[in-house]
Formats: structure tokens, C-alpha cells, sequence
């Protein structure tokens, strides 16, 4: 196939990856403080609403995505009252949460179906200027993609290197020992969710904002779910992440290669593997070792919390 | 009573206790219990499980408000409201279970607990001190592992470090040794020694004769929450320490053994160097030469913790068997599942009957009948008989002549009450092998002896049974042969006529490492 | 509570410009104030038993199931296939054929999370929410590539006459509730009465004592997942036979993800299921008339659903639930 075409699909690869990563950066941080967010979904398309019809009525995207972050936060600080305060079944709560999104995104997004927006601005890749005028163009990319993985870095140099992460982290594993070196997990929790709705804000608004550039129900379109799949997949590490996020966006891309050689292969087949994949890696980790889970997020997927 | 050490030449006190008393509704922990702890001295808690040891130093640590006694911190009273506070004073407890987070690294677990900590931790630098408080006390562990990659000797060292770091002057220490291996307990007994040669007080916690007298320097022994004697390692034997520990009267006569050893029939349960694994904290079994005749109670002496409950598992089918023969009623049952070993006449009385025997949810009718379920079926499965569990039960209550009422959900139960209902189901359906494990714990003086008596008739129609007890007076009076058990070995075993107390005692707490081989 | 719940979508719906007296009014009054809307909202329900049982059964032994929606889709899978390529045969033979395979796509579907979880391996409410999104994938894959009628790429040829679920008086309800009602009443006396239910309640929570106790814990866990998945893989059945006559890409929005709410919010018991998804129904089914005389997207009445759930879940201390360890 022609360079230019695979190209175009390694382009798009980057943006749907740099959304599922944002997504997946924020369940990372709520999952290492052991909430686990089944309504993922519902908070990215609330954000993505948001984001786009702010951007739309203000004309200003970079409003629309701090609107989405706002909107992101504030979702999960709804997860965060009904299991922190009200101690309800996290993953009740969470689905009820993603219908709450399926919802809401609908309604606010009702009134925008169709609009057109200037999306953020994109810079061209540096580099890239060398490259025939076809090349370079597709090798632009927005701001919030280049800053994907240094927020990256950034999330994993604060869980790993900051007294807050290693909060978190406590939490996460063991609240009763967190409790007893004088921390307070529920305010932790809190702090953890709301960072965590903000990055996935940023994931779902860069979706309608950056990427496609309009609004339509469900567009989404199980990005929730694969970041929860990324998030055991890259065992609750943000730098695993990050290549993990290229692997399942990468699927695509990789299916037009194998087209390109002749061979044909289902594009439903290949959105599977995200799934299929952690699932796999799953059952080999079983055999020898237990899953690297929070530990408290376990209790969570064991039925006891 | 030896009073304790009014040492002339030692310095003076660093904690003393006067006086302690600690009440538990229907049990006295601790009796008027006093004691002091110099700096630079390893004074040793003696005593069987239930003596009082945990609940003394549990007061001290500031976990229980106890009811009377002073404390006394450097000579001057003082009130100790909360571990936090203990803390604060200087006085660090490493417990039976750690307070680490498995999943964290050693130098993570410290900082965690560290109270200035900078919101940019350097973590360098705390490995550092970490690393040269191992080389001073030879607590070598790497600061930069995970907790839950270490083995439970490095794992404590990491919990004594965390410690340490904040420059106790007392340390408590809870049984530390119940978890490590041999090799380990050589190392521990160095870090003691540097611990007090740089001028640390340390209460050591044990059952085990041999590290007493390897390395404290005076000892007190607990017996039934009284003070039963003080001595200075100078001073003391291992005679005389037993004697002091499970000094009892035996109650007249036995109640009823069997005089002759004539079995009828093949045995109920022989296992033939049969060994198990065990995962994690459980104990491994390790060549387990065990039999039992029918109409014969054999009892298994132990302290608990040395393989008693993955015996009676490993009879039941619930632990495997990877190593040796287990033959129950003369078949070869080594790998058949739990259901048949049922189903073949095996009761099995747990250690812990809310958690191991019932199901909290359903009512107490229900579990009555859940180990029958195919007995009582009816239509192919399509109803339950519970007119017939109804009057099986009563029929049980009867003949134990206690009762719980029926239709209480298991959960509301007290420990008691939980231990009744196991007992009444598992003695039902006349088993022919009744494993009981801890059979009379939480129950009064008259529901024990009736569930001895239920114990005694079916022996005497003919059962055999495994009787695991820690109660020393329990085994004599009722068993016909006695085991010991000692990390996951039988250390012991003798017919109850010929066996001396202080002969089990020692053996149950390792001072004696030579057992006598089955013939 | 749920007062509280009605209130909060008044408010959403008056700030979007629509009268919430009137909204309200208009669902009771379409709803269940005719024959056809009472029958409207019997056809929402049904799919809802269905799912709903697929998770109350497994929560009887202790296991979580939220993979209703990816079972419920495999079902749907394998009754198309006889649909479509049985779909010559009269209907009394064809339908049981489609219901069974139903059953087994859904059971298939469950089998391997019940063998993970009964080896240890991975717990099932992780296992069987990854399969979910992987069957739609491969119902995509099937109706896309290979079944798709000559005029539209995402969805089937309509399926013979023969391939319909009868239907019930005239109106759209299949015989698809009979089936829900009937499972429901079969679970509620398997629970109760047999020997089977008694060991599975024995199982409950405490799968350690049960297997002390001489249950076959592994056996039941694993089949106790594969019914859970054969009556979602009914369901999809259900659903594309006796509702769509189609099979549509993507014809599932959290149907299975309801039955786990549905069944969650009646503590899994047979009864609360009933009564549970015929409240949800009717909010579903009056959804449907807000979009047409109010022009709301129809998804806006998930809205009032999970507003009533964030109630529920908020767990006004008056309401006691059946013992969650």
C-alpha cells in the first residue's frame, strides 16, 4: 500500500491512541486508590459533550477542553459520593453512572449534531517540514497530543515519586494501613478521582474537539472500555501505558499492513484484540504470578467491597 | 511466686508494669501482673496460648484500656491512650501480623510511616539510613524489593527496621520467631544481641523453651493470666520452666480408656509419610506417620499453628496429599475429593466454624444439612426431606443435650452457639472417623462435657477420632494414644497411659528435637 | 427517595426547555394508561427478565457476572445463523433449534470466564467484562461480512416467518415473557426447594467452608455461569427473533449492562426482578414517547433511570439489604 495511506492511518492512530490514553492515564489513578470506574464510558462522552458544545458556542477550543475536564471531574466526584460517602457496590455505581453519561451527553449534546467548530489549532510535527506537502500535512498534531506522553511521565512521576502518590498507592493497596500511618483515605480517594475525571476529560474532549471534530451520540464508541482493558493490560502503570495505548490503536493500522500483503483480515476481528489480548496476558500472569491489581480494587472484582 | 529481679546492679527501669489487670466478658486476661523492662536486657514473656502474654503487651502498646495496675515509664507514671502514643514515648511493637504493604517496597513501607516526610520524598536517602541501621543490628534486607518478594524472615526484618527508624527505646516483640526457619532463628537471635548491646529494652514474646533460655536475660512465665514466676536466665532450667508453665493438677483418675489396644477391624485412618505443601503462611506437613483405630480417640497435642488444621484438611482431601498413602477405613483415599471422604463416614469438626464449616447466610436447619444434601434429597433431587433434618437434629440436640433454636440465621450466633451447631451436625449419621479440631473452644464447662460425652459414645459404638486440642488436660483424660505435633511433624507419639505432662509439654515447645520414630 | 429522583429529571427536563409536569403526565398516561402502551412496556420488560436472571443466579454462588451483554449477543450470533440458514423450516422445528442455540452461544460465552474463575485464575467480573465488547465485534463481523441483506451492510435479511417468536395477542409481546416468567419461576424453586439450590445457597459467599462441607464447588461454578450465559444468549435470542426479526449490528445499548442493575437493585431475588424491570420498563418505554412529542433523543431517558439508581444506590438507611458480606 501507499505510504501516504499507511501514513494516514498511523496519523489517525495518534489521535484515537492519545484519547484512550488520557482515558486510561485517569482510570489509572483512580484504580491505584482502588476505585474501580465501570462508567468510563458515560464520563468520556459527558466531556466530549461538553467540550464541544462550549467550543462550539464559545468558539474557543481550548475553553471547550477545560470544559470537558471540568465535566470529567465532576462526574466521578458523583462515583466518589455514592461509593465513598454512601458505600455502594463500586460496580453498581459505575454502570448506573455510565447510563447517567449516555444520558446527559445526549442532552447536551442535542442542540450541536452537526455544528461545525475550529478544532485545536495543529502544529506540524518538527521535523517534518523537510516532507513533500501530502506527507507533512497528515504528520500535524495537536497540543494535547503532544503533551500525551509527557503527562504520561508526569502521572507516573507522581504516583511513584511524590508523597501523594505514595498515599495513593497506600491507599489503594491497604486503606487500614494508610489509615494507620495517619493518612485519610477517603479524602485521598476523592483527591485521586477527581484527577482521574480530568484526565479522562481531556481524553473525551479531545475526542470531539480534536479528532472528529463534531458530536454524535455514543461516539465514543467503547473507548471507556478498552482504557479499563488498557489499564490491566499495562498493570496500572502509566509509562505501560503509553505503549500499550499505540499497541490498540495500532490494531488498525496494522490491519491495512496485512491488506496491503494480500491478506485480508476483518476489522471487527481486529478491534477485538485490545480485549482478547488482556485477557490472554491475564490468564498467562495467573499461572505464575497473582495480577499486579491494587490490592483493595481486588477485593472490588472478588465481591467484597 | 519468685518475685522478679530487684536487680541491685541493674539500671533502673525503663517500663514497669504494677499490678495489671485486664478483664474480657467471661475471662480474666490478665491478673494482677507486674514486671520490669531495664534498657539493654531481653525480658522474655513465657507461657502456653490463652496465658495472658498478647493482652498484657496489648494493654502496654496502648491497643486495650486495662482496668487496674500502673504503668510506669522511666520510673514515672504514666497513661498510654493509643499505639500512636506509645509510639511518641519510645515504644515500638512488631506484631504476629505485619503492618507492611505488600506490594511496596521496603523503602516505601518506611516512608510511609515517616512523619516528616517531604512532598518530594527522596527515597535514596532513606535507603541509606535503612541500610546502615542493617549493617549495625545485621538486619540485612534490600530496601529496594517488594515487600511481598521477600520471604516472612526478611519481611519482619523490614518491620523491625521501620521501626527502628524512629529510635524506639522498648521494642516489643510477638511470637517473631513462629514464622521463621531454622536457619533464620540463628540470625534473629544475633540483631537481639546487637539490638540490646546498644542499650534497647526488648519484651520478647514466646512459647518456645530454647530461645528463652538462648537469649533472654530474665523471663517471666504467664500461666492462666497470673504471674506463675520470675526468674533470671541464671537462674533457670528447662525443668524448671515447664514446670512453672503447665504446672496443673490432673484430675483424678481417667475417665474412661480403653485397657486393651485390640482393634477391631482395619484401621479408620493411617497415613503413611504422607506430606502436603503449603502455601503461603501454612504449614507444610512433613511425613506424617498417623493411625487410628476404631473405638480409639487418639489426641494430637500442639501449640496451635504447627500444622494441626492442614492434618485435619489433609484427612478430609481439602489439602493435597503430594507425598505418601492416606487410607481411610482401609481404602486408599490419597486423591479422592472431599465428597467421597464424606460420604465414606469422615466428620470434621474446624477450628473455626463460621468461616470453615458454615454458611453465615443460611439459617441454622439449613447447615444442618448441607453435608447431607444427597441423604436427605428426595424426587431426584427436586425437594429436601426437612422433616428428616428436622427431626435428625433433634435427635442430636437430644443426645448432646444442648439445643439452638433452628431457624436463626447462622450469623446472628454467638462463637458458642456456632461451635454447638458444628458439633451436633458433624456427630450425626454415626461417622466413623470424627475429625475435631479445637472441639470445646468458646463453650461453657457443661457443653463441653456434654460434647466430650457425645465424643466418648461414639467412640465407644465404634468411631475413631482425632482429637486436636491445646488443652493439655483435655487430651489426658480423653485420649488413648496421644501425638504431638511441632512444624508440621508428629514429634511424638505414645499411648496417653505411659505419657509424662512435661514430656508433651516439651515436646510441643521444641526443646526436645528428637522424636520418637513410629514402630 | 425516588421522589428525589423525579425532581432532579423535573429540573433537567424544565432546563431543556420542556415542561416536566407534561413529560411525566405523558409517560403514566402512554404508558400504562392504554392497552397498547401497558403492552409496549410487557415487550421492554422481557429482555430485561432475561439479563436480569443472568445475573441473580451466579450471585447466588458469589460470582459477579457482567458480561450479560456480550452472552446476550453471542446468543443472538448463533440464532440468526439457524435463522438464516434453517429459515425453509416450519417453525415448530426451527424456533426450539433457535432457542437452543441461543442458549449455547450464551453458555459458550460464559463457559470461560466460569473455568477461569473455578481454576483461580481470573475473577469473573474481570473476565466477562473484557468478553463483552468482543461479541458485538464478532456479530459485526458476521452480519458485515457474510449475512447482510442486499440493501443495508449492518443488518440481515428480515427472517422468515418460521424464525419469529409467536407473539402474543396481537400485540408486540413474544413468547419471550412466557419464557422470562417461566426461568424466573424455575430459579425461584430450584432456589427454594431442591437439592441443588440448597447446595448453591450453601455455596453463597463461603466457598471455602462449602468445600469443606463436600460441595463440588468447581463443578457449580462453572455451571452455574454457563446457565447464567444460556439464559443472556436467550435473551439475544429473544430479542432478534421475537422483537427485531433482524439481527442488527450494534441492536443491544446496555441491555445486558440493565439486567445487572435490574437484578442488583432487586437483591436477586425472582420476585424483585419481576416487579424491578417492569419499573425500568416503563421508563424505558416512555422514553420512547419523549422523544416523539418533545423531540428529546431518546437516550435522554437514561437519565431518569440512573437518577433513580444514584437513589437506590445512595441507600437511605431504611432500606436493608439481603446480607452482602
Amino acid at each position: 500500500m501507499s505510504k501516504l495511506a499507511l501514513l494516514g492511518v498511523l496519523s489517525s492512530a495518534v489521535f484515537s491512541g492519545t484519547s484512550l490514553l488520557y482515558a486510561t492515564l485517569g482510570e489509572i489513578v483512580g484504580e491505584r486508590a482502588g476505585i474501580v470506574n465501570l462508567g468510563l464510558e458515560g464520563v468520556l462522552l459527558v466531556s466530549a459533550s461538553t467540550g464541544f458544545a462550549v467550543t462550539s458556542l464559545t468558539g474557543n477550543p481550548y475553553l471547550g477542553v477545560l470544559a470537558g475536564v471540568i465535566a470529567g471531574g465532576l462526574m466521578n466526584m458523583i462515583l466518589g459520593y455514592l461509593v465513598l460517602n454512601r458505600k455502594a457496590n463500586q460496580l453498581a455505581s459505575g454502570l448506573a453512572l455510565m447510563f447517567f453519561g449516555f444520558g446527559l451527553s445526549a442532552l447536551i449534546g442535542r442542540g450541536f449534531v452537526g455544528a461545525k467548530i475550529v478544532g485545536l489549532p495543529r502544529l506540524a510535527l518538527p521535523g517534518s517540514s523537510g516532507l513533500p506537502k501530502l506527507y507533512a500535512s497528515l504528520l500535524r498534531f495537536d497540543l494535547l497530543i503532544y503533551l500525551s506522553v509527557p503527562v504520561a511521565v508526569a502521572i507516573w512521576w507522581l504516583l511513584f515519586r511524590t508523597r501523594w502518590g505514595l498515599g495513593v498507592r497506600a491507599v489503594g493497596e491497604s486503606p487500614d494501613t494508610a489509615f494507620a500511618s495517619g493518612r485519610n483515605p477517603r479524602l485521598i480517594r476523592y483527591q485521586a478521582l477527581w484527577l482521574g475525571g480530568a484526565l479522562a476529560g481531556v481524553g473525551g474532549s479531545h475526542l470531539s474537539i480534536a479528532y472528529a471534530m463534531n458530536w454524535t451520540e455514543y461516539m465514543t464508541a467503547g473507548l471507556g472500555f478498552i482504557a479499563i482493558a488498557l489499564v490491566i493490560f499495562a498493570k496500572w502503570h502509566p509509562l505501560y501505558a503509553v505503549a500499550g495505548a499505540l499497541l490498540f490503536s495500532g490494531a488498525v493500522a496494522f490491519q491495512l499492513l496485512l491488506q496491503s500483503s494480500g491478506i485480508q483480515v476483518s476489522p471487527f476481528l481486529l478491534s477485538t484484540i485490545p480485549y482478547v489480548l488482556t485477557l490472554v496476558v491475564l490468564i498467562v500472569w495467573g499461572g505464575r504470578r497473582r495480577v499486579a491489581a491494587p490490592a483493595s480494587l481486588g477485593r472490588v472484582y472478588q465481591g467484597a467491597e | 511466686m519468685i518475685p522478679g529481679g530487684e536487680g541491685t546492679s541493674s539500671p533502673s527501669p525503663v517500663l514497669s508494669v504494677r499490678a495489671f489487670v485486664k478483664r474480657f466478658p467471661g475471662v480474666l486476661a490478665n491478673d494482677s501482673i507486674s514486671l520490669d523492662v531495664a534498657p539493654g536486657e531481653v525480658h522474655a514473656l513465657l507461657g502456653e496460648n490463652g496465658a495472658g502474654k498478647s493482652t498484657l503487651v496489648k494493654c502496654i502498646y496502648g491497643f486495650y484500656r486495662r482496668d487496674a495496675g500502673e504503668l510506669l515509664i522511666d520510673g514515672a507514671p504514666a497513661e498510654i491512650r493509643s499505639p500512636h502514643e506509645a509510639r511518641s514515648r519510645g515504644i515500638g511493637m512488631v506484631f504476629q501480623t505485619l503492618t507492611l504493604v505488600p506490594a511496596l517496597s521496603v523503602v516505601e513501607n518506611v516512608a510511609l510511616f515517616l512523619a516528616d516526610l517531604p512532598a518530594i520524598p527522596n527515597l535514596g536517602e532513606i535507603a541509606a539510613e535503612l541500610e546502615s541501621l542493617g549493617e549495625r543490628y545485621n538486619l540485612k534486607v534490600d530496601p529496594w524489593a517488594q515487600v511481598r518478594d521477600l520471604s516472612i524472615g526478611q519481611q519482619q526484618k523490614a518491620e523491625l527496621l521501620k521501626l527502628l527508624l524512629s529510635r524506639p527505646r522498648l521494642l516489643i516483640l510477638d511470637e517473631p520467631t513462629r514464622v521463621l526457619a531454622p536457619q533464620e532463628i540463628r540470625g534473629f537471635f544475633q540483631v537481639l544481641k546487637r539490638l540490646v548491646d546498644d542499650g534497647l529494652a526488648v519484651i520478647l514474646i514466646t512459647h518456645k523453651l530454647n530461645e528463652v533460655l538462648e537469649c533472654a536475660d530474665r523471663i517471666t512465665v504467664l500461666r492462666q493470666g497470673r504471674v506463675a514466676g520470675q526468674v533470671a536466665r541464671v537462674d533457670a532450667t528447662e525443668a524448671g520452666l515447664v514446670r512453672l508453665m503447665f504446672d496443673r493438677d490432673l484430675i483424678g483418675s481417667p475417665v474412661s480408656r480403653r485397657a486393651t489396644e485390640a482393634a477391631d477391624g482395619p484401621p479408620v485412618l493411617e497415613l503413611q509419610q504422607a506430606c502436603s505443601r503449603g502455601q503461603g503462611a501454612e504449614t507444610s506437613l512433613e511425613r506424617i506417620n498417623l493411625i487410628v483405630h476404631p473405638g480409639e480417640i487418639v489426641g494430637v497435642a500442639g501449640v496451635s499453628g504447627n500444622g494441626q488444621r492442614e492434618l485435619g484438611e489433609l484427612i478430609l482431601g481439602s489439602v493435597a496429599c503430594i507425598q505418601g498413602t492416606k487410607r481411610l477405613f482401609g481404602q486408599d483415599f490419597t486423591r479422592l475429593p472431599i465428597g467421597d471422604v464424606r460420604r465414606v463416614g469422615v466428620s470434621y469438626i474446624p477450628e473455626n466454624p463460621l468461616v470453615m464449616a458454615l454458611n453465615p447466610n443460611m439459617t441454622v436447619l439449613q447447615n444442618m444439612a448441607i453435608t447431607q444434601t444427597r441423604r436427605y434429597a428426595r424426587r431426584g433431587g427436586l425437594s429436601i426431606d426437612w422433616q428428616a433434618v428436622e427431626s435428625d437434629t433433634e435427635l442430636a440436640w437430644q443426645r448432646l443435650g444442648f439445643r439452638v433454636a433452628s431457624y436463626l440465621p447462622a450469623q446472628s450466633l454467638s462463637g458458642g452457639n456456632l461451635q454447638r451447631v458444628v458439633i451436633a451436625r458433624e456427630l450425626s449419621h454415626d461417622p466413623r472417623l470424627i475429625i475435631a479440631s479445637y472441639l470445646t473452644r468458646g463453650l461453657d464447662v457443661q457443653s463441653a462435657h456434654a460434647a466430650r460425652s457425645a465424643l466418648l459414645q461414639a467412640r465407644d459404638q465404634g468411631a475413631g477420632v482425632l482429637l486436636i486440642s491445646e488443652d493439655l488436660e483435655e487430651l489426658f483424660e480423653y485420649s488413648d494414644r496421644m501425638a504431638v505435633m511441632h512444624a508440621g511433624r508428629i514429634v511424638g507419639d505414645f499411648r496417653t497411659a505411659d505419657a509424662d505432662i512435661y514430656e508433651v509439654g516439651s515436646l510441643m515447645t521444641g526443646s526436645q528435637l528428637a522424636y520418637a520414630e513410629h514402630s | 427517595m425516588i421522589l428525589l429522583g423525579i425532581v432532579l429529571f423535573g429540573l433537567i427536563l424544565l432546563i431543556s426547555g420542556n415542561d416536566p409536569i407534561q413529560s411525566y403526565r405523558d409517560i403514566f398516561v402512554s404508558t400504562l394508561g392504554s392497552a397498547y402502551g401497558l403492552s409496549e412496556v410487557l415487550v421492554a420488560m422481557t429482555p430485561l427478565l432475561l439479563t436480569a436472571l443472568a445475573v441473580a443466579l451466579p450471585s447466588r454462588i458469589g460470582l459477579i457476572n457482567v458480561g450479560g451483554e456480550g452472552q446476550l449477543y453471542m446468543g443472538a450470533c448463533l440464532a440468526t445463523w439457524a435463522a438464516l440458514t434453517f429459515g425453509a423450516l416450519p417453525g415448530w422445528l426451527l424456533l426450539p433449534i433457535m432457542v437452543l442455540l441461543g442458549m449455547i452461544g450464551g453458555a459458550a460465552w460464559a463457559w470461560i470466564p466460569g473455568e477461569l474463575r473455578a481454576r483461580g485464575i481470573v475473577s469473573e467480573t474481570i473476565s466477562t467484562l473484557l468478553l463483552n465488547p468482543v461479541a458485538p465485534m464478532i456479530v459485526g463481523f458476521f452480519v458485515f461480512g457474510y449475512w447482510h441483506s442486499p440493501m443495508d451492510t449492518n443488518k440481515t435479511p428480515i427472517f422468515s416467518a418460521s424464525a419469529r417468536l409467536p407473539t402474543l395477542f396481537g400485540t408486540r409481546i413474544s413468547l419471550g415473557l412466557i419464557l422470562g416468567l417461566g426461568l424466573l419461576a424455575m430459579f425461584w424453586f430450584v432456589m427454594r426447594s431442591t437439592r441443588w439450590g440448597l447446595e448453591m445457597r450453601g455455596l453463597g459467599w463461603n466457598h471455602q467452608a462449602a468445600r469443606l462441607n463436600g460441595i463440588p464447588t468447581r463443578r457449580y461454578v462453572v455451571g452455574v455461569m454457563c446457565l447464567a450465559g444460556a439464559v443472556a444468549g436467550l435473551a439475544g435470542m429473544v430479542l432478534v427473533s421475537g422483537y427485531y426479526g433482524v439481527l442488527l449490528a450494534n441492536f443491544s445499548r446496555g441491555i445486558g449492562f440493565m439486567g445487572f442493575l435490574v437484578s442488583w437493585l432487586a437483591n436477586g431475588s425472582p420476585l424483585g426482578i419481576v416487579v424491578t424491570s417492569f419499573v425500568v420498563a416503563i421508563i424505558l418505554t416512555g422514553g420512547n414517547l419523549l422523544q416523539l412529542t418533545r423531540d428529546l433523543p431518546y437516550s435522554v431517558i437514561n437519565i431518569l433511570l440512573a437518577m433513580t439508581l444514584f437513589v437506590v444506590l445512595a441507600r437511605p438507611s431504611f432500606i436493608r439489604k439481603r446480607a452482602e458480606p
